[in-house]
């Protein structure tokens, strides 16, 4: 691919000579010469200062944390039945907030990308509003809405169900700070793609949802693969509306964020643990990153 | 069908009604805006619009009223259920589908086994000479090989009419004609469906439609046969979009006309003394020709019979002005003298080498009886 990439611009070179060559013989010296590469010479050069010192400080920190690491410990720290149940409550966890997620935020993504320009907006602000306000913040608005004195808490008590402190208050949290990236994401595919397509298929007799299934959702993969890569990203690291409105009890809501928090805060000689414990879930994160770019590279297109 | 209908969209509003024939063609001509694919989206069902559309005795849409087809609520029939078919300038293939699953898509959707409507893509595919493509997708194919499959994937959805927004405008001149062809040789199919070709082009009317109606501004200024609207426009919007000159004319005595400073004599009609009408003929008729000694030296048209009196510019169907503007066109240029505006003349290229055209020229002008169309009337 790249060879052949090298290979064509040389090619197209000499023919040009070749035909050149008859009508103005003084333009041909130089033909072996590969014709010379235009590269970003209308910026300053010194962008690339802070672009470097940007690279810099997105991978400096992770550099030093394999350099502090005690690589000795690190089997034990990430085998311990501790670390594991951590991992798989996480995984569990986030995936099925990612569903959830999916379900409630493909109908949202399409009602966003399909009403009128007001209506949009509207809904946009209020989906992104989980995004911009610190998890905290949305940890105790959910302990206002479904906790023990929350405005639908009575309603539930009476039900017989309790959500803060279970692992449906773990999946809830991460699906409120998550779902913001899967909407956003795949409404502005949905944008992208327009509705020409779908006007076609409905002119070629198929029902609503024959062109949702077999038109909009297809062309709107891409979309949809990097909305539910981001929301399961952001579900496996969330933190802050965890611990407010899940707590951190082992083996019910301590997924691996409290686990490296609580590692950490510990005694001193458990830091090495919450070292490795980011270690694990930085694989994890690259390992999904690099499972759905295969995946995608692979498929449509 | 039939159709008589009222639509718009962002403060503008198209009123449009006619009917075309199974198997006919009907080419919608007229300038961007003036209402021709809002007319298409109205009966494909893709804007709310007033009115009704029938297809053969089938109710599209009806207007509320009691004793309607509809009752008081009126019938708007879905996009998906109408059985129309909308072909645009840009292809608008699934890129997602081979060729084959995007020409099969229609059939399947309409609840077609999957073998059977493959079967059928193929053959459409065949028919348009893309049978060996089936496989690739979209993006695989060029411009014109991506418009054929196009008009294969409507066509395979068998649709009980076919509206085309300018099929041909985004495509080069091959591929241009090699669509013409289809869509020409769709109305010898059965079973035969109306056929109606929205156009900016009125050549593809001529080659292409039997009738033609001409839109303006949102409503319909002049349809009938393609021959008479681009033969004989109504009115100077038309004649512009025909390319021909259509001038105010006023009866002399002995059958000729006065038009723009011009005595004419022509065909179709004629003018009693004084009486008003109409004259168009077509820049192209207009034969240029060099004015004083060089006459007939210049490669002019010896074995004219009236070759006699070339550079008279009292005797009818000729004239003589200096040129006063010279704008290129396809093959050729056209030519306004300063003696009369209004009147387009249309040189070809190698005539114009001949001639050596400039600003400022005296030259002679003739054109043949036959070439001018009369009128009676100022309609």
């Amino acid at each position: 691919m790249r060879a052949g990439g090298r290979r064509a611009p040389r090619a197209a070179t000499s023919t040009a000579a070749a035909r050149g060559g008859g009508a103005f013989p003084g333009a041909s010296p130089g033909v072996s010469l590969p014709l010379p590469r235009r590269r970003g010479e209308y910026l300053p050069a010194w962008l690339l200062i802070p672009a470097i010192v940007a690279v810099a400080l997105l991978v400096l920190p992770f550099i030093a944390l394999l350099v502090r690491l005690d690589w000795a410990t690190v089997p034990a720290a990430i085998t311990s039945p501790a670390a594991l149940q951590a991992l798989g409550l996480s995984l569990t966890t986030a995936a099925i907030a990612t569903v959830v997620c999916v379900v409630l935020g493909v109908p949202l993504a399409v009602a966003m990308a399909r009403s009128p320009g007001w209506l949009a907006s509207v809904l946009r602000t209020l989906t992104t509003l989980p995004l911009v306000l610190p998890p905290l913040v949305g940890g105790i608005a959910l302990l206002a809405l479904l906790g023990r004195n929350g405005l639908l808490g009575g309603v539930l008590a009476v039900a017989g169900i309790r959500i803060p402190f279970t692992t449906a208050a773990v999946v809830i949290a991460q699906a409120f700070v998550s779902l913001p990236f899967l909407v956003i994401s795949i409404e502005g595919a949905l944008r992208a793609i327009g509705t020409a397509h779908e006007r076609v298929a409905a002119g070629l007799g198929a029902s609503r949802f024959t062109v949702f299934r077999r038109v909009t959702l297809p062309l709107a993969a891409p979309g949809l693969i990097a909305g539910i890569v981001l929301c399961f990203a952001r579900a496996l690291g969330e933190f802050g509306a965890t611990a407010l409105f899940a707590g951190n009890a082992a083996g019910v809501t301590r997924t691996m964020p409290l686990a490296i928090y609580t590692a950490f805060n510990g005694a001193g000689v458990e830091e090495d643990t919450a070292i490795a414990l980011s270690l694990l879930l930085i694989l994890v994160a690259v390992a999904v990153l690099v499972l759905i770019r295969g995946w995608r590279s692979g498929a449509v297109r | 069908m039939k159709v008589d209908l009222r639509a718009g969209r962002g403060g503008f509003t198209m009123t449009a009604a006619f009917e075309a024939r199974p198997g006919e063609i009907l080419a919608v001509i007229g300038p961007n805006g003036s209402g021709k694919s809002t007319l298409l989206d109205a009966i494909a069902g893709l804007l709310p619009a007033v009115g009704s559309v029938m297809i053969g005795d089938r109710v599209l849409d009806a207007p509320p009223s009691l004793g309607g087809p509809g009752g008081a609520r009126g019938v708007h029939i879905p996009p998906a259920r109408r059985r129309i078919a909308l072909l645009g300038q840009r292809p608008l293939l699934f890129p997602h589908l081979s060729v084959r699953e995007n020409v099969a898509f229609g059939p399947r959707a309409q609840g077609v086994p999957r073998a059977e409507a493959r079967r059928r893509a193929e053959k459409r595919l065949e028919e348009v000479g893309l049978g060996g493509l089936a496989a690739r997708r979209p993006a695989e194919l060029s411009g014109g090989q991506q418009q054929r499959a196009a008009i294969a994937r409507a066509l395979a959805s068998e649709p009980e009419a076919l509206l085309l927004d300018e099929p041909f405008a985004a495509l080069d001149a091959p591929s241009a004609a090699q669509a013409r062809r289809l869509i020409a040789a769709q109305h010898r199919e059965s079973p035969a469906i109306p056929i109606i070709l929205v156009t900016h082009d009125p050549m593809d009317a001529l080659i292409l439609a039997a009738r033609t109606l001409v839109m303006h501004d949102g409503s319909v200024v002049q349809s009938g046969s393609t021959a008479e609207v681009l033969g004989h426009p109504r009115s100077e919007f038309v004649a512009a979009l025909a390319g021909v000159n259509r001038l105010e004319a006023v009866g002399l005595s002995g059958g000729a006309v006065a038009a723009a400073g011009l005595v004419l004599r022509g065909h179709g009609g004629t003018l009693r003394q004084g009486e008003p009408g109409s004259v168009v003929f077509a820049p192209g008729s207009v034969r240029v020709d060099a004015v004083g000694p060089a006459v007939g030296g210049a490669g002019s048209g010896a074995g004219d019979a009236r070759s006699g009196d070339a550079g008279s510019a009292t005797a009818p169907n000729r004239w003589a002005g200096r040129v006063a503007q010279l704008d290129p066109i396809p093959g050729g240029i056209r030519l306004h003298v300063a003696e009369h505006p209004g009147v387009a003349v249309d040189c070809p290229s190698t005539h114009a080498v001949t001639l050596g055209l400039h600003p400022g020229q005296h030259l002679a002008f003739r054109i043949d009886e036959a070439d001018v169309s009369v009128r009676a009337g100022l309609g």
